[in-house]
């Protein structure tokens, strides 16, 4: 795993090496809840990005003011805050998307990706380097979201976006949607898979690492 | 600055001369963070109100859209632009009589409800939906072909287990039959107590008595299932397992709605209306 500096290193670490759903196994229950159409996973990712990068500015901003004591309380009323928000501005401007959502909006809160990062990260950090992690983990999180939307989507009703792309045979075309891919268990089968193979792709990488690295220091050794 | 700072390096005003862990900087960081918080959502909530409202609105027209078009017959009748319409009354609850000269377009029986002039407080005794006060008037939406009524849909509210459940009501021409049951706005419990919008729960309801042959209110959800063989079968529908509350909250606000403080009085003049022919028709 490459351990880089600077804003660009932070949200790939966010996005692919310390990806919230994969590596960390955060956030799995909406996960599993939201991702059946690319529409809703989409609305799912921008509401918890927009949550992570305000809790974690604020919450970094009053990082030396608060506590211990009553940190973890003061992190989730902000938290909270922020859903509630954002809960208001999804049904008073996209009023149908957030019925389909329904309560997984409200269950951002109780979503561990976004403590995870308050406590871990901008308890921390300073309010520039929390937005860059926060901006990182939420991209992180919505790339799995969108996979797997994505697929759940195209396989279940042959359509992306609502917009036919496989030609359906009830329409003369060859692809019979596949029903499962409606339904929850398939995106726990999903997201099983894209851990396993983002694991072990990691686990590849960082054997070479070891070797490249070993190999360099018996050289040295010998020199 | 001050030499007092206890592990507490950078910060503002006076909270940096408190410890970092006193009680008092507990209390007094809390208090800001829930200023903050309050002021940020007050301050989203009635910014975003008016869109809110209209999709309120927009979600009352389609459930009332969806009554009408899942009525047999009615759907066409008035697309074909015949004499049947689809026509929104307001109604004076306590004599039954509609008053065709208020105009139902700036009439909102949620405002009216609260104010001193146009609301009454309901008495605690009567009040089964649990509102504590209803408007003195009530919009009423009715279908009518050649002076005839076809359909009857009647706005119903009342308090579930932790919110106030608001819908319609769908009555046939016997006054009797409920057509449909619909909820456009609640706040139940999700998976439970939501249950109540769930299409297949409420498809039950078409066809129930809501009276019994005396006239007296029948009309219940149940305890779990219904047994068909039962003889009052016929007024009761399926409970929703886990939502015991709303469940009966869904009986009291109809028992409420269609009772004396409700649409009593409406009801029965509209009965007392029909022609006697109507009346055979119907038994």
């Amino acid at each position: 795993m490459s351990e880089g500096h600077g804003p660009r290193a932070a949200i790939a670490r966010g996005v692919l090496a310390e990806n919230p759903i994969t590596f960390q196994i955060l956030g799995i229950c909406s996960a599993l809840a939201v991702t059946r159409t690319v529409e809703t996973a989409l609305a799912m990712s921008i509401s918890v990005i927009a949550v992570l990068l305000g809790s974690s500015a604020t919450i970094s901003l009053i990082r030396n003011e608060v506590p211990r004591s009553v940190r973890l309380i003061v992190q989730i009323t902000l938290i909270s805050t922020f859903v509630i928000i954002v809960d208001q501005i999804l049904q008073a401007f996209f009023w149908e998307l957030s019925r389909e959502l329904s309560v997984f909006v409200g269950l951002i809160i109780t979503n561990c990706l976004i403590l995870g990062r308050a406590e871990t990260f901008a308890m921390r950090n300073g309010v520039g380097a929390s937005l860059v992690d926060a901006l990182g983990n939420g991209m992180g999180y919505g790339l799995v979201l969108l996979v797997v939307g994505a697929t759940r989507e195209l396989l279940g009703t042959g359509r992306l976006l609502g917009i036919e792309v496989l030609p359906l045979v009830e329409r003369g075309g060859w692809f019979e949607p596949i029903g499962l891919m409606l339904k929850p268990p398939s995106a726990f089968f999903l997201i099983g898979g894209l851990v396993w193979a983002s694991r072990s792709f990691a686990l590849r990488a960082a054997r070479q690492e070891d070797a490249v690295a070993t190999s360099t220091s018996l050289v040295e050794d010998r020199a | 600055m001050s030499d007092d700072v206890d592990r507490a390096p950078k910060g503002w005003i006076g909270l940096r001369r408190l410890p970092r862990e006193s009680d008092l900087r507990a209390v007094l960081v809390s208090l800001i963070v829930c200023l903050f918080c309050s002021a940020a959502i007050s301050f989203t909530v009635s910014l975003v109100r008016p869109y809110k409202e209209a999709n309120r609105a927009r979600e009352q027209r389609a459930r009332i859209e969806q009554i009408v078009r899942s009525t047999p017959g009615l759907a066409e009748l008035i697309d074909t632009g015949g004499d049947a319409q689809l026509e929104v009354q307001v109604v004076d609850l306590e004599t039954g009589r509609f008053l065709p000269d208020v105009d139902p377009g700036g009439f909102d029986p949620v405002t009216a409800a609260r104010d001193p002039e146009q609301g009454i407080a309901i008495p605690p005794e009567a009040d089964l939906a649990g509102l504590g006060r209803r408007a003195r008037w009530a919009l009423v939406y009715r279908v009518q072909e050649r002076g005839r009524l076809r359909l009857l849909v009647l706005p119903v509210e009342g308090k579930g287990y932790v919110s106030i459940m608001r819908g319609y009501l769908a009555l046939e021409p016997d006054l009797r039959t409920i057509r449909a049951l619909s909820f456009y706005e609640h706040a139940e419990t999700p998976g439970l107590g939501s249950e109540i919008e769930n299409p297949a729960w409420l498809a039950q309801w078409p066809g129930k008595q809501a009276f019994d042959a005396a006239g007296e209110i029948r009309i219940a959800v149940a305890r779990g299932r219904v047994d068909p063989g039962a003889p009052e079968a016929l007024h009761r529908v399926d409970g929703i397992s886990g939502a015991t509350r709303t469940g009966v909250g869904v009986t009291q606000l109809l028992h409420f709605w269609l009772g004396p403080q409700g649409y009593g009085p409406l009801l029965a003049r509209l009965a007392e209306e029909r022609a006697p022919g109507d009346r055979e028709d119907s038994r």
